[in-house]
């Protein structure tokens, strides 16, 4: 097992393709932070101007902490498509190359390769959330500096100390990985079903996009659905920035994604366990 | 060694009864055939006759609706899929990562197919199949004769006991072809493979196979020896002529009628000992036809398409 899991890992990273994810992650986040060096001010003076009349709002605002959380609401609708890059393509992409016909005639079952499929695309993913918070949160304190953080929200805004950030942070990109795993698992299903690799990653854009749509949409019709569409969960992190932070709610939110993606990875194998290999 | 005698008492592959249907097509349709250890097995149909399906059914790509696959012995199904350690197998093209060397693709489905396999076994294949010094370059600079060497390599490195071959000479030139004929004759001779092989280059074929099968439209017309099944002491020998179409009643009530295995208006194709070519020539001459040319034809070659080819009207329909 331990030795498939290698050989996935060691084709995904010696593969090119693999290495524009982050090139994106690193130029979405470079321009957030240039942006914010040139105009940042202004963003933060128009936020604010809805409570500057109750507060006295002194000291560093604009800091490396409010930054990173500005491009994590920005990147965590675009890195789905990351990972759909990896995931839609492992077992589609193997059968569009051809080599899939060559695995399959290896004598290991077909369960342990989706498996061992699904727990690279998930160390890819937890590897490229990895370096966001490293692009995101080390060179926005570098360039932006360290303070209180300020999350502000449509109806109010929540102070944190500076030094109740960090394990915030951390949770949030924890919860981040299993978002993100929720769609590795569905974007495997997809490459199941597929023999090239640009359907499961259209597909998976696209459930993603119609879903979060349903999920943000104030409609009474919506309104029953919404608790079980993976996508109202998938922005469980911004919970961790809240106070008190609604443990019970982002529990909720994880089991949900944890079903999902045990629901995807079970549909996989039964179903490419009785695939037929015609590529 | 009572066991290991045991399984080479068995037939390394059989199947039972085996069909197959995609939608309302009939791929393969109750194919029964045995292959026995030592066996170079040819495997002969038209395209789309079913030898691509029955290939991929005997290495668990594609599951048959009924009938039963038995490697060893032992059945084979997609719980047994341990026995495919016996198998080494290249399925249409040999198709790798073109972005990692020869040497990484070998290494990685090596192992796959055994932990245990170590750097001097990948040598060695290498070796046989002539790309040592090869191994590091890209897979994606390799020509498709290499990359069909690559393929037995990695068919190859795991030491199993049969070789699945499919079209193992598409796209080689000549040279390569006649490579691959003398790569895959050393494999029986000198390593002790079985090996079943498909091709369209029936000549290939009769060349290096000891046994063969024929399937036409996913069912089998023939099964056996090739030494049995084609009689060296009977050629095929076709006459081309000019259009004549009084040439059957020609024929009929003559000696070589006994002979005649096929006619058409400008051709005949006689089934008969190639030392009676000259005689046949004379009589044709003197009997008003005229000859153009006279070939022996490759007696597999014929033989396939007698069994297989709709369009020849054989002796039995004149």
């Amino acid at each position: 097992m331990i030795q498939l899991l290698r050989i996935e890992l060691y084709k995904i990273f010696k593969r090119p393709r693999t290495y524009i994810s982050f090139g994106i992650v690193t130029a979405i986040t470079f321009v957030i932070q240039l942006a914010m060096l040139t105009d940042g001010k202004g963003f933060v003076n128009f936020a604010l101007s809805g409570v500057n009349e109750q507060f006295d709002i002194q000291g560093n605002i604009l800091n490396g902490y409010l930054i990173t959380y500005i491009i994590l609401q920005s990147l965590l609708i675009h890195i789905p498509l990351l990972v759909a890059l990896v995931a839609g393509d492992s077992l589609a992409g193997e059968a569009n190359l051809g080599t899939l016909r060559l695995l399959l005639t290896k004598p290991i079952s077909r369960a342990k390769i989706v498996l061992m499929k699904f727990l690279s695309s998930f160390i890819y993913t937890v590897i490229l959330i990895v370096w966001l918070a490293v692009v995101a949160l080390f060179f926005s304190l570098l360039l932006f500096g360290k303070g209180d953080m300020i999350n502000l929200k449509s109806d109010a805004f929540v102070m944190i100390l500076q030094s109740d950030v960090m394990w915030r942070y951390g949770l949030a990109f924890a919860f981040a990985v299993l978002a993100m795993t929720t769609i590795a698992s569905m974007s495997l299903l997809l490459s199941a079903y597929a023999d090239n690799s640009i359907g499961p990653i259209i597909a998976t854009m696209g459930i993603v996009v119609v879903l979060t749509i349903l999920s943000n949409l104030e409609l009474p019709l919506f309104t029953v659905i919404k608790p079980y569409l993976f996508t109202t969960h998938m922005i469980g992190w911004k919970g961790f920035f809240d106070d008190p932070v609604p443990y019970a709610a982002i529990g909720r939110s994880a089991i949900v994604l944890v079903l999902y993606t045990v629901g995807f990875l079970t549909a996989t194998i039964l179903y490419f366990n009785k695939k037929d290999i015609k590529s | 060694m009572q066991a290991q005698i045991n399984v080479l008492l068995e037939p390394i592959i059989e199947t039972r009864g085996l069909s197959k249907s995609f939608k309302n097509f009939h791929a393969v349709s109750d194919l029964s055939f045995t292959i026995n250890h030592g066996d170079i097995y040819g495997f002969l149909g038209q395209n789309g006759a079913g030898k691509s399906t029955t290939m991929r059914m005997l290495l668990g790509l594609i599951f048959p609706d009924s009938g039963s696959i038995f490697i060893n012995g032992q059945e084979f199904n997609n719980s047994q899929r341990h026995l495919l350690s016996k198998i080494g197998a290249i399925i249409e093209r040999p198709d790798m990562y073109g972005y990692l060397s020869g040497w990484d693709n070998l290494k990685m489905f090596a192992t796959l197919s055994d932990s245990s396999i170590k750097a001097d076994r990948l040598h060695e294949v290498l070796e046989i199949v002539g790309l040592k010094g090869r191994e590091k370059d890209k897979v994606k600079a390799y020509s498709q004769g290499m990359k069909q060497r690559l393929g037995i390599a990695i068919a190859l490195v795991h030491k199993p006991d049969l070789l699945i071959l499919d079209e193992p000479t598409n796209g080689l030139d000549p040279q390569g072809i006649a490579e691959m004929r003398s790569l895959i004759l050393s494999l029986s001779r000198d390593h002790g493979k079985t090996i079943l092989i498909s091709s369209h280059l029936l000549y290939e074929i009769e060349q290096i196979a000891t046994s063969m099968i024929i399937i036409h439209k996913g069912k089998k017309v023939v099964e056996g020896k090739v030494n049995e099944l084609l009689n060296p002491d009977e050629t095929y020998v076709e006459v081309d002529i000019n259009p004549d179409s009084t040439i059957g009643a020609k024929i009929a009530g003559s000696q070589w009628q006994a002979y005649l295995s096929s006619v058409q208006p400008a051709t005949l194709v006689f089934k008969m000992n190639p030392h009676h070519t000259p005689e046949l020539n004379r009589w044709l001459v003197a009997n008003g036809i005229d000859v153009i040319e006279i070939k022996s034809k490759h007696s597999l070659e014929t033989y396939f398409l007698s069994l297989t080819d709709d369009t020849v009207i054989t002796n039995r329909a004149i």
